[in-house]
């Protein structure tokens, strides 16, 4: 906006300037996302090369070794699955308790309303990796240790309270009009809240959904800690583990499960990722 | 994780101030009916969860401080004696303990200085050139942001590997190993988190500048204003409060690192040169079987990141913010 304002009078001025700012730009983006780069050139070298003493940027001859290494390691598939399944029961699950939570707190005024937002806030801030031991405890008096349900409660817990307070910005956006115009008409509370509120609220929810996709795909700790003689439970950060934690690491197995695993969440981000703008962006306004 | 929500807080605090002029909004937004049971019934399923899930292993962590927890009570083999402040007494009075803390305050700190310095200055730097090499500024970042914290750390550990890094080769430092030595090992996770941190805090910031009324620049710019005083009298009290958020989340972010030392360093460095808070609890728990210990460590982080959440609150408080 204030470029737009500002541009013609500088314009001249500013010229040199401007060009130099692209340049560093430019740059930094491609120092930013050299990691990713390497990580996926890597894992499409030939064994020779990854481990070579001189390191190329480019390879002339692309392989699917790595790939084929990973892929044929016991249970790889299953374990990727299981991410799947567990990253996909939190975010359905969190979504909606967190949206009929959020829904409770921004719609009604009841007596502790505040303080239960201040505890959500709070709440926020916990450590989990300080939680682990209890958690630890609490899922083997449940029977739980080494199920999937051992990775699925515990991180449901962990994103219900910010996913509350990020959809409580949606839910309030939504016109207190339109809920009187609802029971006018003769809807339900529940009508309204699942047939009007639900589909209005819903980039929200997928907003929200992104991070507590996230969270679980990404978690690593009470992978490793939870799921202890049952590997075939296990999750990726498992698998890509067996890669890495050698004395000679095998660096193009790890770089191939590092790519397998980085790609979900990738497509994840961009596919949505104009629901998370619009998402964000929509939670400014509020 | 929560970090959008506490942008959101900020940006909407800065512009409720704005529009002091409009009635309150406690009488035009507020929920006004009752509802009798029904918000309980929509927060049954939020608090039952929260309860088992949250609450009740926090309950759990400061009591297992206070007991006697080792292999022998987690076998059932000898049942759990309490043990009053024992565990706090052994742990405050080891030298260990108080290294790892410095060492997490002093890492937090430095990464949250990096993270804020680097996406400070790159959202700044977006606002100032076009489309496209905002773009491809953007989306590099978006990609940094997306990296889990498991694969961003074994390709930085790769990327600085000591034989077949491509780091090492362009900066000529031979077979240095990154990881051997602590300050080393340390900068290195230091790179990582900057690395997958700076982009949430550059999108957020650029965001915020976008959100400046263009009028209220070129008002400042008739005035007379130089770029500097209309950064300084304009821009930065207006983004005070995305900025304040956007720290304190980061503060709170950097101080429970744990993938990243934990895969980085493999465990938390050589003899545990490079062990943080948490990775320090959970070695104490499951790899040495000191339950006690590590739950009295976990309790420390938790009241430390307490502190640091009521900072947060009053700050919110202090703004009028409504909840």
């Amino acid at each position: 906006m204030s470029e737009a304002v500002r541009a013609p009078r500088r314009w001249r001025i500013r010229r040199p300037w401007r060009l130099a700012a692209e340049s560093a730009a430019v740059l930094i983006a491609v120092v930013v996302a050299f990691p990713l780069y390497w990580m996926v050139l890597s894992a499409f070298k030939p064994a020779g090369e990854v481990q070579s003493d001189e390191p190329r940027p480019w390879t002339l001859e692309p392989s699917l070794d790595s790939f084929r290494r990973v892929f044929e390691q016991q249970d790889f598939g299953r374990y990727f699955l299981n991410s799947l399944l567990v990253a996909s029961a939190v975010v359905v699950a969190s979504a909606l308790i967190a949206f009929l939570a959020a829904t409770a707190v921004t719609r009604f005024r009841f007596k502790f309303r505040t303080t239960l937002l201040i505890m959500f806030l709070a709440a926020q801030m916990v450590p989990i990796e300080a939680l682990t031991i209890p958690m630890f405890f609490l899922m083997r008096d449940f029977n739980a240790l080494n199920t999937l349900y051992s990775l699925i409660l515990p991180h449901i817990a962990f994103s219900l309270p910010f996913a509350i307070w990020m959809l409580r910005g949606f839910v309030k956006a939504v016109p207190e009009a339109l809920e009187e115009q609802a029971f006018i008409d003769g809807a339900s509370r529940t009508r309204f809240l699942w047939q009007i509120l639900f589909p209005l609220v819903f980039p929200g929810l997928v907003a929200t959904s992104v991070f507590s996709f996230i969270s679980t795909w990404n978690d690593f700790l009470f992978a490793k800690s939870f799921i202890i003689s049952a590997t075939e439970n296990s999750t990726l950060p498992m698998a890509l583990l067996v890669f890495f934690d050698t004395e000679t690491p095998d660096w193009g197995g790890v770089m191939a499960a590092s790519t397998v695993m980085t790609i979900p969440v990738l497509i994840f981000f961009v596919a949505v990722q104009r629901h998370l703008v619009s998402g964000i962006g929509g939670a400014m306004k509020d | 994780m929560s970090t959008t929500a506490g942008v959101r807080d900020g940006v909407r605090v800065r512009k409720s101030r704005g529009a002091a002029a409009r009635p309150p909004r406690r009488g035009a937004r507020a929920p006004r009916r009752g509802g009798g049971w029904t918000p309980w019934l929509y927060l049954a399923p939020a608090l039952v969860v929260l309860a088992a899930l949250l609450a009740y292993p926090i309950y759990q962590l400061g009591l297992i401080s206070v007991l006697e927890y080792t292999q022998a009570q987690v076998s059932g083999g000898e049942a759990a004696t309490f043990q009053g402040l024992a565990n706090y007494t052994e742990l405050f009075g080891d030298r260990k303990f108080w290294d790892v803390l410095l060492a997490t305050v002093v890492f937090a700190a430095a990464c949250v200085a990096g993270t804020m310095a680097v996406g400070c200055s790159l959202a700044v730097l977006l606002t100032r050139i076009r489309l496209v090499p905002r773009l491809t500024l953007m989306l590099a970042a978006l990609g940094a942001w997306a990296t889990p914290a498991i694969t961003g750390s074994t390709v930085w550990v790769f990327l600085f590997d000591p034989d077949f890094g491509p780091v090492n080769k362009l900066l000529g430092l031979g077979d240095f190993s990154w990881t051997y030595g602590r300050y080393s090992a340390f900068a290195l996770v230091f790179f990582e988190v900057v690395w997958c941190s700076f982009p949430f805090v550059m999108v957020t910031m650029y965001a915020g500048i976008r959100a400046i009324p263009g009028e209220v620049l070129e008002a400042a710019a008739l005035d007379g204003a130089s770029a500097l005083r209309i950064w300084r009298s304009v821009m930065a009290p207006m983004l005070r409060p995305i900025l304040v958020v956007v720290t304190i989340q980061s503060i709170i972010w950097d101080f429970k690192v744990f993938t990243q030392i934990y895969v980085m360093t493999d465990g938390g460095g050589i003899a545990g040169q490079n062990l943080v808070l948490n990775v320090y609890a959970y070695q104490e728990a499951f790899a040495s079987s000191q339950y006690s210990l590590g739950s009295a460590i976990g309790v420390v982080m938790l009241l430390i990141l307490l502190g640091v959440t009521l900072v947060y609150l009053r700050l919110l408080r202090r703004r009028g913010e409504e909840l």
